[in-house]
């Protein structure tokens, strides 16, 4: 039996292209912050990307710090504007209350150990950033507030944040976004969005892993977290992953991603879980939404087993987060949300990617009303 | 058949997992999570609930080549096997808190769950074996005597055992280390578990001070006068001969020895070492792994510890209690351990002792 891949979300396959150009360059020679001809043409190489990924993304090739990952690009800006922010009196940390673990978890860690106070920006039933909830926060602690977090698009539910709003109510107060799940997937312009910084990953779109992007505007200058060759504005420093790099930005100019064939695949796996499994809820249904992400609630079943069921008639989706002991937990962005503990743990998410068929979909609607079946009695013993 | 093989991350249950696939079975393995707050790493030789442990049971399932889940049942170990073990000895019994895990964990909620997903059975690394008999699945000791589990495990029903697979009985635990190792598992010189997966520090009498409290009582004689004070009744095991500071001695200078615990009074009752002498022991809620015990004598052997030594007796029901008659008599029996009647290496069935004389 073919196995279905339904987990785009977590990581998708590497793109024909990327993985040409990153094979091609494990085989050149040169560091590029050499000043020979070997480490120039290197340095050439990786200035290209550069600017790839500058175009990608709207913004300027000197705004972009090559990262080993979107956790660290995330690391980077909010631990950065904080510190930059504390310099100048101000305290807070303003989040949403539905940020990756890579924003929630850093935001925490300054919390205990940076005297930071942090506050979380609730969402709506929708999955949606409470707009006036933020308004009245700068209104009255506007002044405290070193960096504003926000995410571009959920990468549980998909939910498209309204981050407009958010940099145009923020004023002067720097805004970050997590753009990770969005980049590629939607229309995304670092520039026209007025962000301070921005965070991408390679392996989200097509690219290896081991690599990402921090966007940071070019006239602000952040503490680094790592110090050694100045490499990045000093702002990141290490040998630059050219390898990656390269394969990172071939993804980023590669047409593969056709978001339209997408959304059809997701509506057509929409209607067909409501068919089939007529009390299963989509999260976020109401909102603007990534193409590929649908995250379902299927009431009385406890998403381990259905993941477990799942796996066994080889469909890979995703439960959500794990505890360091791998023991599943409740969603923190389904809980904000509103659910329960109880029917945050019967949810599932299936996140589709360039490659996914109709042939899938019709795969797991059909083998969905037999793990229901079986998932709600395993829930019951 | 499906199984579920349930993997702690030790080296016995990675072989019963590897011994199952090899047997022709569909395996998925399944680590249980039992602490809501695990520890990193295991200290020294306990624990089977470390992050160390779900690593390295999702380590062995990957190269036997099967799919890993875990399974968090730390609210159902919390109920029925931690809650168990604080009342029990509360109530001034001596529990056996791994045969309740088997009882309500692993042959109940992982059995229960397992089958509700479209599964035959549970794989464990336990040491015991099962056979085929006109009566269903009935239960035997290991062929290693020195690491049989069969007493830890006396109390499945036939219900439960008939979900049960044991492929490590016909096997010593020396052979499962070379085949670990031959098999290319890690864990193959991991060392052995002992004693309470959920007290890390293994200061069982500290775990129990810490939650029960270290009410201060009196260290009475078998006349009721009394010769000392203790420090939290739970803390001392019928026998226990140290550690009970009596500064009065005995007439004749002979040692003492606990023989009863009063959590009503928070009494420790001592006395002289024939007055530990059991001759007759009682078990409540008696189950059986095959046709049930009557009033009808029979001859059997009876075992009360986990690797006790099986004392001949007489055995026979008496209204809803199992009874044993020993042929010689025991020293040192405490209320709350497992009975488990033995006929040759088959276990008859299992109660709990409640009455000893």
């Amino acid at each position: 039996m073919s196995s279905i891949y339904l987990d785009h979300a977590a990581t998708t396959p590497m793109v024909e292209e990327a993985l040409m150009a990153m094979t091609a360059q494990l085989a050149q020679l040169g560091n590029p912050s050499s000043l020979h001809t070997h480490g120039r043409a290197t340095r050439k190489t990786l200035e290209d990307a550069r600017e790839v990924i500058a175009q990608g993304v709207g913004c300027l090739p000197s705004e972009v710090i090559f990262t080993a990952s979107g956790t660290e690009a995330n690391n980077t800006a909010l631990k950065g504007l904080y510190w930059q922010g504390r310099d100048n009196g101000r305290h807070v940390v303003v989040i949403s209350a539905i940020e990756h673990h890579a924003i929630l978890d850093p935001a925490h860690w300054l919390e205990e150990h940076e005297g930071a106070e942090v506050i979380q920006i609730p969402v709506n039933n929708d999955g949606v950033v409470d707009l006036d909830f933020l308004k009245s926060l700068i209104a009255s602690r506007g002044h405290e507030i070193a960096v504003i977090s926000v995410m571009h698009a959920n990468n549980e539910t998909g939910v498209i944040q309204p981050l407009r709003e958010v940099v145009e109510i923020a004023g002067e107060i720097p805004v970050h976004s997590d753009a990770v799940q969005s980049f590629k997937k939607i229309p995304l312009s670092f520039k026209d969005l007025g962000l301070y910084a921005m965070s991408l990953s390679a392996h989200k779109i097509g690219g290896p892993l081991g690599v990402g992007a921090l966007i940071l505007r070019r006239t602000v200058e952040i503490p680094a977290l790592l110090h050694g060759g100045g490499q990045e504005r000093e702002i990141r420093s290490g040998t630059f992953n050219a390898p990656s790099i390269v394969g990172f930005a071939a993804a980023a100019k590669s047409a593969y991603y056709d978001a339209q064939h997408v959304q059809t695949l997701r509506d057509a796996f929409i209607s067909g879980v409501k068919s089939a499994i007529p009390d299963a809820s989509i999260n976020g249904l109401s909102s603007q939404r990534l193409p590929g992400i649908v995250n379902v609630t299927f009431p009385g079943t406890q998403s381990d087993s259905l993941l477990l069921l799942m796996d066994g008639q080889h469909i890979s989706c995703s439960t959500g987060s794990a505890c360091s002991a791998g023991v599943h937990e409740a969603s923190h962005v389904l809980l904000a949300m509103g659910h329960s503990q109880l029917t945050a743990q019967s949810s599932l998410r299936f996140s589709f990617g360039a490659v996914s068929t109709q042939a899938d979909v019709d795969h797991v609607l059909s083998a969905l009303p037999d793990v229901i079946t079986r998932g709600r009695a395993a829930n019951l013993s | 058949m499906k199984l579920i093989a349930a993997m702690s991350g030790g080296v016995d249950s990675a072989v019963a997992a590897a011994r199952a696939v090899e047997a022709g079975h569909e395996v998925i393995g399944v680590h249980l999570a039992l602490s809501a707050n695990p520890q990193k790493y295991r200290s020294g030789a306990r624990g089977c609930c470390t992050i160390e442990d779900s690593h390295d049971a999702r380590r062995a399932a990957d190269v036997i080549g099967i799919p890993f889940y875990i399974w968090d049942m730390a609210e159902e170990f919390h109920d029925g096997v931690v809650e168990d073990f604080l009342a029990e000895y509360s109530a001034g019994r001596t529990p056996n808190p791994c045969l309740r895990c088997n009882e309500k964990i692993k042959f109940a909620a992982v059995l229960d769950r397992a089958r509700a997903m479209g599964f035959d059975g549970v794989v464990t690394g336990h040491y015991a074996r099962t056979q085929e008999s006109a009566e269903g699945k009935t239960l035997h000791r290991a062929v290693d005597h020195s690491k049989d589990q069969s007493y830890v495990l006396s109390v499945l029903t036939v219900e439960q055992i008939a979900g049960a697979i044991f492929p490590l009985g016909d096997t010593t635990k020396v052979d499962i280390r070379k085949e670990a190792e031959a098999r290319g598992l890690a864990v193959a010189q991991k060392p052995d578990s002992h004693d309470i997966c959920f007290v890390p520090s293994g200061d069982n009498a500290g775990w129990l001070r810490d939650r029960l409290g270290s009410e201060v009582g009196p260290i009475v004689d078998q006349d009721g006068v009394k010769i000392g004070e203790h420090k939290g009744a739970y803390t001392y095991t019928i026998g226990q001969r140290k550690g009970l500071g009596l500064t009065v001695p005995t007439a004749d200078g002979s040692p003492r020895f606990v023989l009863k615990i009063e959590p009503v009074s928070n009494t420790v009752v001592v006395g002289a070492r024939e007055d530990l002498a059991v001759t007759t022991m009682r078990g409540e809620r008696p189950v059986f792994c095959g046709s049930a015990v009557t009033a009808t004598k029979e001859r059997g052997f009876v075992q009360v510890r986990a690797h006790g030594a099986a004392l001949p007796c007489t055995y026979f029901l008496d209204g809803p209690l199992l009874v044993a008659e020993l042929d010689e008599p025991l020293l040192g029996l405490a209320t709350g351990q497992a009975m488990v009647i033995y006929d040759g290496d088959r276990v008859v069935g299992s109660a709990t002792i409640c009455e000893t004389e």
